[in-house]
């Protein structure tokens, strides 16, 4: 039962509630908590940033009937079939196993819809996915789980994944309530165990390897596609440099916000950088080899709103791509679902635990009753729906800024809400030009 | 050398690699394409004959560097010399033979067909293997079958540090000493199968001066198959 705090109690901020729980469940099961989602703490993030819109010394775009591109190309560094998207935000990896086979093609349907790319993930690549994305990027992972040179020449762009945001260092993991007969035979697994899969990569061991590695792929597939190497954002300065030495077409940079199908609660909170500092050392990384724009920079890691688009590209990605957004949009932690959400001791807005396989909206799950509530071609629809508004609105905000492709938008328009995130962004502090550790003061 | 005139000769110090890769993809499985072709002068490169999908019996004269036969499918590769890291990764089926010695992670996540070295092969080797069959007639190194989902790991010398750790269900056979086994990974009885399944792939890998007996089995203790909560009360 709940119970209302009186007035003269003080909780501690130390040990606070949530705390205390975590404390108490820790010494009732001896194992560390297991979630999906990403970090829940608060960090410095885009929401600490501000556009300033034109005014007498620019000039905007008028709000809606003027022309304001969102093409991108990706991948023309090597590949000879590089990657025509038309609006610069994508679907991030998300495997098979993790997400119901509705899911995955739902995200297909949407992300084809306006013309965009999905990811597989670490699981393999299904048919439905295949034929419901005209865009299809195939993940190469530690694991290698279902991996094939098959499914690796039906894609349009390989992305060799060293780590994610939400788990820099960690490898995958998939409880064995998830592992139906399916996943299990796609991933050579018996059914049913915890699977932890690997943190490395099996045949090649540090950045000289990682350049053969991709070589090998490029030979496999004819020099076609686009190949990617995403990384979750820590040492991102130097990762993003030796990723371009190694000869990536692509860096997809994951920020700690990035969500996980399932990780330690402890890995997720504590390891890695946020997506803010990120982008600002991949760019400088980029532009001091002089391939800033060549090699195009994906930002991943708590993209939610146009704005977030917006400000990304502004700080200088090519484009963005969204994992925990997409499930929400698809219908994850609905209202609709509450009561279900009571009987397995969550609510609507807090459902992390995707890595249990009893997600009520049949989203992250394998069980078929609970896959079945899940249409995927009103799930397509949503993800269209919401991939269109995220456009229109990154489209509006750099109207505003004067810019008649989203691409030019820049760091000069943006300014800082607080001292951290001026100093992580690299933009000046609102009313100042200060810009901590870049120019001198503090 | 003499060479017969239906095989295919490439000299790789006169040819680019791309191009050999190439020719090598573009097989026509209707049409009479030479089946036999030798490369020669390989001279360590990287990522050579890899991605075949051909029934093409392909004779590597020299050293090879990493990932030659990468992915195979259907194709018999042959490499007279030593090769690099990940030689015959993620092989899919067909068979890849290493006369001389293998690098690292040799055969590594392979999920079917048959690799084949005649030499030693060096650290993680069969590493998280998916169903491919590998047959080492000398020793291996430290961390070899680590995460292996499935398949058979023949070893007829010695194995190093670690062998087998977090394994699943692959069979390992080791006929020398094993400096080590890896978490989850304990000695099995030899069975009657084991044996047959031993002879049959010694066979394959046209290795006669060794006897299935000779052989020690390991496998999954399935410890860690699942995460240990303590509920007991």
């Amino acid at each position: 039962m709940a119970v209302t705090p009186d007035w003269h109690l003080r909780e501690s901020y130390l040990y606070d509630r949530t705390t205390i729980a975590e404390i108490q469940r820790a010494a009732r099961e001896g194992i560390y908590d297991i979630r999906g989602f990403g970090a829940k703490r608060r960090l410095p993030h885009f929401d600490d940033l501000l556009f300033l819109g034109a005014s007498v010394s620019r000039y905007p775009l008028e709000g809606y009937r003027e022309r304001c591109g969102t093409d991108v190309t990706i991948g023309t560094r090597f590949a000879s079939e590089p990657l025509e998207l038309k609006i610069p935000i994508t679907i991030a990896g998300m495997s098979f196993g993790a997400l119901s086979a509705p899911a995955k093609e739902a995200l297909g349907r949407g992300a084809t819809e306006v013309g965009t790319s999905t990811t597989t993930g670490d699981g393999g690549m299904t048919p439905e996915e295949r034929q419901s994305s005209k865009t299809l990027v195939y993940q190469l992972l530690p694991s290698r789980y279902g991996m094939n040179p098959d499914d690796l020449r039906k894609a349009d762009a390989i992305e060799v994944v060293v780590g994610q945001g939400a788990k820099p260092g960690g490898g995958g993991m998939l409880l064995g309530h998830k592992i139906s007969d399916r996943v299990a035979a796609m991933r050579d697994l018996p059914e049913g165990i915890d699977q932890r899969s690997a943190c490395r990569h099996p045949d090649w061991t540090g950045p000289d390897d990682l350049e053969i590695k991709i070589h090998e792929l490029r030979e496999i597939t004819d020099w076609e596609k686009p190949i990617f190497v995403k990384i979750g954002a820590t040492r991102t300065y130097y990762d993003v440099q030796l990723a371009v030495k190694a000869g990536a077409d692509a860096i997809v940079l994951d920020g700690m916000q990035g969500g996980t199908a399932a990780t330690q609660d402890v890995f997720i909170e504590h390891v890695g950088i946020p997506t803010l500092p990120a982008i600002p050392l991949a760019v400088q990384a980029l532009t001091e080899m002089s391939l800033h724009r060549e090699v195009q920079l994906i930002v991943s890691g708590g993209i939610r709103t146009g704005a977030d688009v917006a400000k990304a590209l502004a700080l200088g990605a090519d484009a963005v791509s969204i994992g925990t957004a997409a499930l929400i949009a698809m219908g994850d932690n609905s209202p609709e679902y509450e009561d279900q959400y009571r009987e397995i001791g969550s609510s609507a807005g807090f459902y992390d635990d995707w890595q249990a396989g009893r997600d009520p909206a049949g989203i992250s799950t394998q069980e078929d009753e609970l896959a079945a509530r899940f249409d995927p071609v009103v799930g397509g629809r949503r993800i269209a729906n919401y991939l269109r508004v995220l456009t229109l609105e990154a489209q509006t905000l750099a109207r505003a800024c004067g810019k008649s492709h989203v691409h030019n938008l820049e760091p000069e328009d943006l300014v800082a809400l607080t001292v951290e995130a001026a100093a992580m962004a690299r933009v000046p502090l609102a009313g100042t030009d200060w810009i901590p550790g870049l120019n001198g003061r503090y | 050398m003499a060479v017969a005139a239906d095989v295919e000769v490439v000299d790789l110090a006169t040819t680019a690699l791309r191009d050999l890769n190439q020719r090598l993809h573009d097989l026509d499985p209707d049409a009479p394409d030479p089946r036999s072709w030798r490369i020669v002068n390989p001279n360590g490169a990287h990522a050579v004959a890899c991605g075949l999908d051909a029934l093409v019996d392909v004779e590597i004269v020299g050293h090879v560097g990493y990932y030659c036969a990468g992915m195979n499918k259907r194709a018999t590769v042959r490499v007279r010399g030593n090769a690099g890291t990940g030689v015959a990764e993620n092989i899919m089926s067909g068979s890849v033979v290493v006369d001389g010695n293998a690098s690292q992670s040799a055969g590594a996540t392979g999920r079917g067909g048959l690799v084949v070295v005649h030499g030693d092969a060096g650290a993680r080797c069969g590493i998280s293997m998916k169903g491919v069959d590998i047959v080492i007639r000398g020793s291996i190194g430290h961390m070899s079958a680590f995460m292996a989902q499935r398949g058979t790991l023949v070893v007829c010398g010695d194995a190093g540090e670690a062998l087998g750790d977090s394994i699943y269900e692959a069979h390992l056979y080791v006929r020398g000493e094993v400096a080590g086994l890896g978490a989850d990974c304990v000695e099995k009885e030899l069975r009657d199968e084991h044996m047959a399944e031993l002879r049959a792939l010694l066979e394959r890998a046209a290795i006669a001066d060794v006897a299935p007996a000779e052989f020690r089995r390991y496998g999954s203790a399935r410890q860690l198959y699942n995460f240990k909560v303590d509920n007991a009360y």
